[in-house]
């Protein structure tokens, strides 16, 4: 399928998807929809340089933290619309997404996994030292009285942004496993060293994919403040979103953009329902399970499992 | 000009002792991440394992939390060594412990966590022992026993792992291990066996560091985050596997944190971990001792 095609395809499908939820005319499927989206969307960008290039980045909450909060300064600032706001969080999240890499990428892939999950400690001190956003106590957010599309309430206008993006971000991941970048990339995720001797300049494509990466994480974030209306730095930097970030690709199967989509579809859902029955921290707890039974059990994922089946029969 | 000369040297002199305490935390990760190349990022994870076991003792059988811990050590020992055999089985035999093996310890890391928030839920957790409370004052400077302590009990967790590396078979066999599994292997020793109990010996570490953890500060389920910074920044800084460079390293944060926290507020301190990290890998990655 050629990349127009594809997006074409993305597009009917986020079309069927939206037009359905809309049919069952309960506004909680949009609540529990728009988290399984934003997941989809984090996955797929944490995939980006996880399942593509194999360095770990355990700070997905830092980046979809720095992305909501970024939100939090141009609602105090200015009156931009969301569709605008989404870039510019991406744009912070990029570059603190760069600078990391930057100081680590040379090394071994442990010391950027190492700096990652500090980097989430700290993104959160000085978000809770900084008394403009809220601080510790956090900031409340009024939504706007109307949404720009007509006809639809606001909470249905975030869950068409988050497809919007879900389609973007696919749309690019599937891209880049067939460009050259993604070639250079699963050259290092193989094998750095020879990679390295062959020409491909690896910091360069590492820089490249850790900025992506790091972008769409804080898009994915940028409208969390308006969906929760009150964002705390307990709630954004909540430690279930580096979890999520890390166990649905790795589900899913992480050698193809389609892995992410289905790791996240079903923790994601896992997680609504075990929220609504159970209890918030059990649902943290089976998604720690599920992760370290995959990786031991199926380390290709759910996408690893059906290929393996496709062989048998 | 008098009073603030006090408080540095207050601040400084609690560094120290801060430090002692950071040698006692980190002295695992120098053997699994130093040594052995294992990134046990749940390390911190089993020391609030520890810091829990050292209260449930402590406040049901009023047992004092340093005793417990000591106590403790050998299932600690046991479940590090389990935690090696499921490592090795499946992924460092197969060449996987690179993205999958870091994905395991995440995710032992969270299990425990979380299990942690479902038994004891979210509160402070603190113990009461005699240390807990008096200070020493020598002149201007106060020596709090509660930080005195636990800086004795890292140094002598250092000590004692230094004489056992230098003049034991094992120990000497572990250093080995470190520098070429080939050749040990070549003498006749079976190095994932060496491995396996340098591994347990990094676990039983955090039996200790977590008594002496919730004898400093009041323990809830997730401050083992606020660690993983800090472990790993000091092993680096401290050159990896070196036990003396881990302690210069760790005295070194343990002032810098203690003087942040003295002129700037202890809400930063956290950052400075960081920062300290970022300065190392970005500037000094061999760390101070390093060749």
């Amino acid at each position: 399928m050629s990349g127009t095609k594809f997006v074409l395809a993305l597009l009917i499908a986020a079309g069927v998807v939206f037009g359905a939820a809309l049919l069952v005319g309960n506004s909680y499927v949009f609540f529990a929809g728009y988290v399984v989206l934003q997941y989809i969307a984090l996955a797929t960008a944490w995939n980006i340089l996880g399942g593509y290039t194999g360095y770990v980045n355990f700070g997905t909450a830092a980046f979809f933290a720095l992305g909501a909060y970024t939100t939090v300064v141009l609602h105090k600032l200015t009156t931009l619309p969301l569709p605008i706001m989404m870039p510019i969080g991406g744009i912070v999240s990029g570059i603190i997404g760069l600078g990391t890499g930057y100081l680590t990428l040379r090394l071994r892939g442990a010391f950027f996994s190492i700096a990652t999950l500090a980097l989430a400690v700290v993104v959160q001190t000085l978000i809770t030292n900084w008394d403009f956003v809220g601080g510790s106590r956090g900031a409340y957010i009024v939504r706007p009285p109307t949404t720009p599309l007509l006809g639809i309430d606001y909470i249905q206008y975030l869950c068409l942004v988050m497809l919007a993006l879900v389609v973007i971000v696919l749309a690019t991941a599937r891209a880049i496993e067939r460009s050259r970048l993604g070639y250079g990339l699963a050259t290092i995720r193989d094998d750095e060293l020879a990679a390295e001797a062959s020409g491909v300049p690896t910091l360069r494509l590492k820089l490249v994919a850790t900025t992506m990466s790091g972008a769409f994480m804080g898009m994915a974030g940028a409208p969390l403040p308006y969906y929760v209306t009150y964002l705390d730095p307990t709630s954004g930097f909540n430690l279930a979103y580096a979890v999520n970030g890390v166990a649905m690709p790795l589900v899913g199967g992480t050698s193809s953009w389609f892995g992410p989509v289905i790791g996240a579809i079903l923790l994601g859902t896992l997680q609504q329902v075990v929220t609504v029955t159970i209890s918030s921290a059990v649902n943290l707890l089976i998604v720690g399970l599920v992760l370290v039974a995959f990786v031991i059990v199926a380390p290709n994922g759910i996408l690893g499992l059906l290929r393996l089946q496709g062989r048998r029969s | 000009m008098e009073m603030s000369l006090d408080l540095l040297g207050n601040a400084v002199v609690s560094g120290v002792l801060l430090g002692g305490f950071y040698a006692a935390v980190t002295i695992g990760v120098s053997i699994s991440f130093g040594m052995l190349d294992i990134v046990n990022i749940a390390h911190p994870a089993f020391i609030i394992l520890g810091s829990y076991i050292a209260y449930i003792a402590n406040t049901t059988l009023g047992m004092d939390p340093i005793l417990a811990s000591v106590i403790a050590l050998p299932a600690f020992y046991l479940l590090g060594a389990a935690v090696y055999q499921v490592y090795y089985v499946a992924f460092e035999r197969r060449g996987e412990e690179a993205l999958r093996g870091l994905a395991f310890f995440f995710g032992l890391l969270f299990i425990t966590e979380v299990t942690l928030v479902l038994v004891f839920g979210v509160d402070y957790r603190l113990v009461d022992a005699p240390y807990i409370g008096p200070s020493l004052h020598i002149g201007p400077v106060d020596l709090p026993l509660r930080l005195l302590v636990p800086c004795l009990v890292g140094l002598i967790m250092i000590g004692g792992l230094q004489l056992f590396m230098s003049y034991t078979f094992l120990g000497r066999a572990i250093l080995a291990v470190a520098q070429d599994q080939l050749a040990l292997r070549l003498m006749a020793a079976n190095p994932t066996r060496i491995k396996r109990i340098a591994f347990a010996l990094s676990i039983a570490t955090t039996s200790l560091a977590g008594a002496v953890l919730i004898v400093i500060q009041p323990v809830e389920p997730s401050i083992g985050r606020d660690y993983i910074g800090r472990v790993f920044a000091i092993c680096v800084l401290g050159g990896m596997g070196s036990f003396a460079g881990t302690l210069v390293a760790a005295m070194a944060l343990g002032i810098v944190e203690s003087l942040t926290s003295t002129f700037y507020g202890p809400s930063w301190s956290p950052a400075v971990a960081f920062g300290f990290l970022l300065v190392t890998l970005a500037v000094r990655p061999a760390g101070i001792f390093g060749r």
